[in-house]
C-alpha cells in the first residue's frame, strides 16, 4: 500500500499537459484574467455579435447583399483603389527608406520624425487638407485644371488620401532592415565585379522583399478600412468614388443592420485575409533571411 | 571625384536625384497637407481664427475630446500593463494567440469598430430593448464615444510594452523578490521604472489616436452638435456647413497636437531609442 502510493510518481512521467511553466513571479492570474476578460467585453463579444448577425442572414443572404451592385461597386472600388495606393505607397516607401537611412543631409532627422505624420494627424484633417488642396481652386488642383485633370472628388482624389494614410507602414517595415544590412556583403559583391546597379538589385533588395510585402500588405489594409481622410476628398458618388466604409455608414443610417454587417463582414474577412498572409510572410522570412 | 568613390554607395547624382524624388514625395503628400491646415485656418485673418473658439459648440466639442480620451487613454493603460506582463514574464499555452488577438483591433476598419457597438447598443440591437427598458443610452452618448475609442486604441499600450519586457527577461524581478520585496514593491521600483519610456510611447500615441479618432466615432456618435460631437466630429460638421475658417480652426489644434506628439515620440526615440524596444510600424 505504502510502497504503491511511493511509486506512483514514476508510473505517470512528466509530460503531463499544463496550462503554463511554474514561475516564482507573482501576478500571472491577475494580469492574465484581467487582460482576458477585457479583451472579451470590448473586442471579441461585439466581433462575435458582428459575426452572429451576419450568419443569422444566411449565406445566399450574405452573397445576395454583397453583389447588389451598389455594394459591390463600393467593395470593387475600395479594394481597387487601396491596391493601387499600396503598390505607390511600397515604391515611395522603399525609397524613402533607403534615403532617410544611407544618405545623410541637413533636415533627414526632421524628415524621418514628419514620415509617422499620418500615424498622427487625425484623419478628418488629414482628408479636409487634401480636399483644400486637390479641390479645383486649390494649390495642387487648380494647377493640374488646365491640363483637363480633376482629384478631389474623384476615384484619385480617393488614391491620394490612402497613399497618405498608408506610407508610414511602408516606410517602417523596410527602414530597420536597411540599417541592418551588412556592408561587407556590398563589398563582396563589388569586389566581384558587380556594378552598383547589380549590386543593388541581386544583393541588397532581395532579403528586403519580405518586409516589402509586409509594408505592401498592412498598407493595403489600412486602406481598404479607411474613412476620415477619404470621405473629404471622394466626392462619394455612388458607383464611382464610394469606399465600402462610407456604404456602411450610409446603411447604418438607413437602418438597414443586415447590409451594414454584409460589407462590415466582407472587409472583416479580407482584414484577416491580409494579416494571415503578413504572418505567414513573417514567418518564411525569419526561416529563410533570419530576421521577421 | 570618381577616384576614390566607395563602392557601397551610389554615384553622387545619384544619390542627389534620388534624394530629390524622396523629398519632392513627402513635401508633396506630407508637408503640404499640414501646411494647408494652418493656411486655410489663418486665411481671414488672425482674428476670426480666435473667434472660431468662441463658439460653445467648439468648446463642447473640446471638452468632450478631452473627457473620451481621459477615459479610454487609462483604461488601455492598466490592459496595456497586465498583458505584457502575462505574455512577456510567462510560458502558457496559446500566448500567440493572446498577442494576435490583441493586435486585432488594427486591422479592422474604424467604421466597423463602431458598428460593432451599434449592433450590440443601439435601439435595433441586441441589447437595445433591454436598454431602453432602464433608461440607458449608450450610443449617441458619451458611453458608446468611449468603448468605440477604447477598440481603436486598444492595442497601443500593449505593444510598445510586449517585446521591451519580454527583451528584458525575468532576472530584474526574480532578484527583487529573492531579496524580500513583496509583489507590489517589485513590480513599483524594479519593473515600472524599466519599462517608463517605453509605457510614456505607447500613452502618446494611444492618446493621439483616442483624440482624433474620427470614423469609429463618427458610427456611434449620433452627431448632435454640443453634445457627442468630438473634435473631428466637429470638424466635418463645421467643414460640411461651408464654415472652412472655422473648421480649419478645430483642425489646426488637432494638427498641432499631432505635431507635439510627434516631437515628443522623435524626442524619446533619439534620447530612450534603446529603453523603447520593438517600435515597428504601428
Amino acid at each position: 500500500m505504502v510502497a504503491a502510493t511511493l511509486d506512483a510518481p514514476r508510473e505517470r512521467p512528466a509530460p503531463r499537459w499544463r496550462f503554463r511553466r511554474p514561475s516564482v513571479l507573482p501576478g500571472f492570474n491577475l494580469a492574465f484574467g484581467y487582460a482576458v476578460v477585457y479583451l472579451c467585453l470590448i473586442v471579441l463579444i461585439p466581433l462575435a455579435g458582428l459575426l452572429i448577425r451576419a450568419s443569422s442572414a444566411g449565406f445566399e443572404g450574405l452573397w445576395a447583399a454583397a453583389t447588389e451592385p451598389r455594394v459591390a461597386a463600393a467593395l470593387r472600388v475600395s479594394f481597387g483603389v487601396s491596391f493601387a495606393a499600396a503598390l505607390v505607397d511600397v515604391v515611395f516607401g522603399l525609397l524613402t527608406a533607403w534615403v532617410l537611412t544611407r544618405y545623410r543631409f541637413p533636415g533627414r532627422k526632421v524628415l524621418d520624425a514628419i514620415v509617422d505624420l499620418p500615424f498622427a494627424l487625425p484623419t478628418a484633417v488629414a482628408g479636409i487638407a487634401l480636399a483644400a488642396i486637390y479641390a479645383p481652386n486649390g494649390w495642387i488642383g487648380a494647377l493640374v485644371a488646365p491640363l483637363g485633370l480633376k482629384i478631389a472628388y474623384t476615384p484619385l482624389g480617393i488614391f491620394v488620401a490612402l497613399v497618405f494614410v498608408g506610407l508610414p507602414f511602408a516606410v517602417r517595415t523596410v527602414q530597420p532592415l536597411i540599417a541592418e544590412i551588412d556592408r561587407e556583403l556590398e563589398e563582396a559583391a563589388a569586389t566581384l565585379g558587380a556594378s552598383r546597379t547589380r549590386a543593388i538589385w541581386t544583393v541588397l533588395l532581395p532579403p528586403l522583399l519580405p518586409a516589402v510585402l509586409t509594408g505592401f500588405a498592412l498598407a493595403f489594409a489600412r486602406a481598404v478600412g479607411e474613412y476620415g481622410s477619404v470621405i473629404f476628398v471622394a466626392g462619394n458618388i455612388p458607383y464611382v468614388s464610394e469606399i465600402a466604409p462610407l456604404l456602411i455608414i450610409i446603411k447604418l443610417e438607413e437602418f438597414d443592420y443586415t447590409g451594414a454587417t454584409v460589407i462590415a463582414t466582407v472587409m472583416l474577412a479580407i482584414s484577416f485575409l491580409t494579416l494571415l498572409a503578413i504572418n505567414a510572410l513573417q514567418a518564411y522570412s525569419r526561416r529563410r533571411f533570419g530576421h521577421g | 571625384m570618381a577616384r576614390h568613390r566607395s563602392v557601397t554607395t551610389e554615384r553622387k547624382s545619384t544619390k542627389v536625384v534620388l534624394l530629390g524624388i524622396t523629398l519632392l514625395f513627402l513635401g508633396l503628400f506630407l508637408v503640404l497637407p499640414l501646411a494647408a491646415v494652418f493656411v486655410e485656418a489663418l486665411r481671414k485673418g488672425f482674428a476670426a481664427y480666435l473667434e472660431s473658439f468662441q463658439d460653445p459648440d467648439a468648446r463642447a466639442a473640446i471638452r468632450l475630446t478631452l473627457t473620451v480620451a481621459a477615459i479610454a487613454v487609462p483604461l488601455n493603460l492598466v490592459f496595456g500593463i497586465a498583458a505584457a506582463w502575462a505574455v512577456a514574464k510567462f510560458e502558457f499555452r496559446g500566448k500567440s494567440l493572446l498577442v494576435t488577438l490583441i493586435d486585432l483591433p488594427f486591422s479592422v476598419s474604424p467604421v466597423v469598430s463602431g458598428l460593432v457597438y451599434v449592433l450590440l447598443f443601439g435601439a435595433q440591437g441586441a441589447l437595445g430593448p433591454w436598454l431602453r427598458a432602464h433608461d440607458l443610452q449608450i450610443i449617441f452618448a458619451l458611453p458608446g464615444l468611449v468603448l468605440a475609442t477604447v477598440f481603436v486604441t486598444f492595442p497601443f499600450v500593449a505593444r510598445e510594452l510586449i517585446p521591451l519586457m519580454q527583451e528584458q527577461g525575468t532576472s530584474d524581478e526574480e532578484a527583487a523578490l529573492t531579496l524580500g520585496a513583496s509583489g507590489l514593491r517589485m513590480f513599483l521600483t524594479v519593473t515600472l521604472p524599466n519599462i517608463r519610456w517605453a509605457l510614456l510611447y505607447g500613452v502618446l500615441l494611444c492618446n493621439a489616436r483616442a483624440m482624433g479618432e474620427f470614423g469609429a466615432v463618427a458610427v456611434v456618435s449620433g452627431h448632435v452638435r454640443g453634445l457627442t460631437t468630438t473634435m473631428p466630429l466637429h470638424v466635418e460638421i463645421l467643414y460640411n456647413e461651408y464654415n472652412f475658417v472655422a473648421a480649419f480652426a478645430v483642425a489646426s489644434l488637432l494638427a498641432g497636437l499631432a505635431l507635439v506628439t510627434l516631437a515628443v515620440k522623435s524626442a524619446l526615440e533619439w534620447r530612450y531609442g534603446a529603453d523603447i524596444a520593438g517600435r515597428a510600424a504601428h
